[in-house]
């Protein structure tokens, strides 16, 4: 459904993709991991067409993000629902209008039926008794599923998580967890989790890909990376403090910068 | 020294015409987005009650105590003069040509303007305005616009209630306080205002409106998506208002006397 080919983009003077390559198979549920700043939600802003690559390919649906005009992406992305880390509901809406908010603007549904379309997306997140409430009223997890409620509002076709996972409960955890699976697997989506929560993404992701150092550093199912004997993987996967990604940010002499101090 | 100095003012020069610049580009593309806006007035009067309704009593208190003051100051001086009857036209023309659109547009830019602006600098803040991206909605259409318009339409209605209420405190003092004739405080006005006094206060007032909201809808959607950037934003909205409100001011009154 997607596919990346020789991506290079940099921010600023720091390349953060040097050749990536990667494929996101249709109906499966991808996680991309990597530590923090290897250009994970930047790969997602790339498939989504709010950045375009320097260099290299990201096909969606066998068409190239980079050549669409405006309206194509607009199109595009309508077939598409993004979670955003914080939820990022509209805090001057209510629970129900926020999950009304895409049917409002893009389709011309009379009332009833939107009510209807609405109340059965809250019902799939477990959140219809919560219509009426505020954003700032829910939890994190709720305001999560309120979310993902928005997201598929419109049946994409493609489902986006953006660390799912930051700031819940292990009840929350648990509970987007099984959503991620269940809608996958019921509404016949494809999905793309972006996170480092190994253990939760290793529960329920068919594949991996841990990005590294601006390229892919390995790819398989999440059994096989926890075997990996990869210094790269190991370190990720097991969390271990120092590696190839160092503990220490690249400093001068310890003893040397504290004489220049006194 | 002068080197540097010289290499300062050019960088500063450059900065300020980029700034009016994408200031251009952006009420470029507000105005062409204008008639569009105008098919979704519900949203506009939501904006119209948060800008405009919301900023009622700030106005309407400030109103009453300049002309109050217009009142006592007015007195004062034509009292001088022998000619306090006239203290009806002078506060008239006071308020409705200069007081009314440029106090009204300072305090709009204070109370309506911070409010946009930090608004949509936390809806960028917290993904809100991407989020819209990413459902296939335009934010300039959806957020910026009835905002835009919402504060542009409030603007004149209240410099026009600013003058009223104004003209209502002059009174109070010149004629309740100070003892001027009531008929001849209303019937001078009547006589010397005329209609081409009241149309520069409502073009001023137009004109500070569409200034202050673009000022304001600017600032707040090109924040960065910081607290330090959401304050920055909302102090620039108030700095460059009133700066742009008084030059303008300065503007039209040349070209309109």
């Amino acid at each position: 459904m997607v596919r990346v080919r020789d991506v290079h983009y940099r921010a600023g003077p720091r390349p953060i993709f040097e050749g990536l390559e990667l494929d996101i198979p249709r109906g499966r549920i991808t996680a991309v991991m990597g530590p923090s700043g290897t250009g994970k939600t930047t790969l997602l802003r790339l498939i989504t067409g709010q950045l375009l690559a320097d260099r290299g390919l990201v096909e969606v649906e066998g068409r190239d993000v980079a050549g669409m005009r405006r309206a194509e992406i607009y199109r595009m992305r309508r077939r598409m629902g993004m979670l955003f880390q914080n939820g990022a509901l509209l805090t001057d809406l209510d629970v129900y209008e926020n999950v009304a908010f895409p049917l409002r603007e893009h389709t011309r549904l009379p009332e009833r039926l939107l009510r209807h379309v609405v109340l059965a997306k809250l019902q799939a997140v477990g959140l219809r008794g919560a219509f009426r409430m505020m954003p700032a009223e829910l939890s994190g997890g709720m305001a999560r599923r309120v979310a993902i409620a928005r997201a598929i509002v419109m049946d994409p076709e493609l489902l986006i998580y953006d660390e799912p996972f930051v700031g819940l409960d292990p009840i929350s955890l648990g509970v987007v967890l099984r959503l991620i699976r269940r809608l996958n697997d019921t509404l016949g989506l494809t999905s793309i989790v972006v996170s480092h929560d190994v253990r939760e993404i290793s529960l329920v992701a068919d594949h991996c890909y841990l990005l590294s150092g601006g390229r892919m550093a390995a790819a398989g199912p999440p059994a096989d990376l926890a075997r990996s004997e990869s210094d790269e993987v190991k370190q990720f996967m097991h969390g271990l403090p120092d590696g190839p990604v160092p503990f220490h940010y690249p400093a001068p002499d310890y003893v040397e910068q504290l004489r220049q101090v006194q | 020294m002068l080197a540097a100095l010289t290499r300062e003012l050019l960088q500063s020069l450059r900065a300020a015409l980029e700034a009016l610049g994408a200031y251009s580009l952006f009420a470029a593309r507000l105005f062409a987005e204008l008639p569009r806006a105008l098919l979704r007035f519900d949203l506009i009067v939501k904006q119209m009650y948060n800008a405009g309704a919301l900023s009622l009593v700030i106005i309407m208190l400030s109103g009453l105590f300049v002309g109050m003051v217009l009142g006592l100051q007015g007195f004062d001086l034509l009292e001088r003069f022998g000619s306090e009857d006239s203290l009806g036209t002078a506060a008239a023309l006071g308020l409705l040509k200069e007081l009314g659109p440029v106090v009204t547009a300072l305090l709009f830019a204070g109370r309506a303007g911070t409010a946009l602006a930090s608004e949509l600098g936390l809806m960028r803040a917290t993904d809100q305005l991407a989020a819209m991206e990413m459902m296939a909605v335009d934010p300039v259409r959806r957020v910026v616009m009835p905002r835009f318009v919402g504060g542009l339409l409030s603007m004149p209605l209240l410099a026009a209630i600013f003058s009223l209420i104004g003209i209502f405190g002059a009174q109070l003092i010149g004629v309740q306080l100070m003892g001027v004739d009531s008929g001849q405080f209303w019937s001078q006005m009547r006589a010397a205002v005329e209609f081409g006094d009241v149309m520069e206060g409502v073009v001023k007032s137009c004109v500070f409106g569409v200034a202050c909201s673009l000022v304001a809808v600017f600032e707040g959607y090109h924040s960065l998506p910081t607290a330090e950037g959401v304050g920055r934003a909302t102090t620039r909205t108030v700095v460059t208002s009133s700066v742009v409100v008084l030059l303008l001011d300065y503007m039209l009154t040349a070209v309109m006397l």
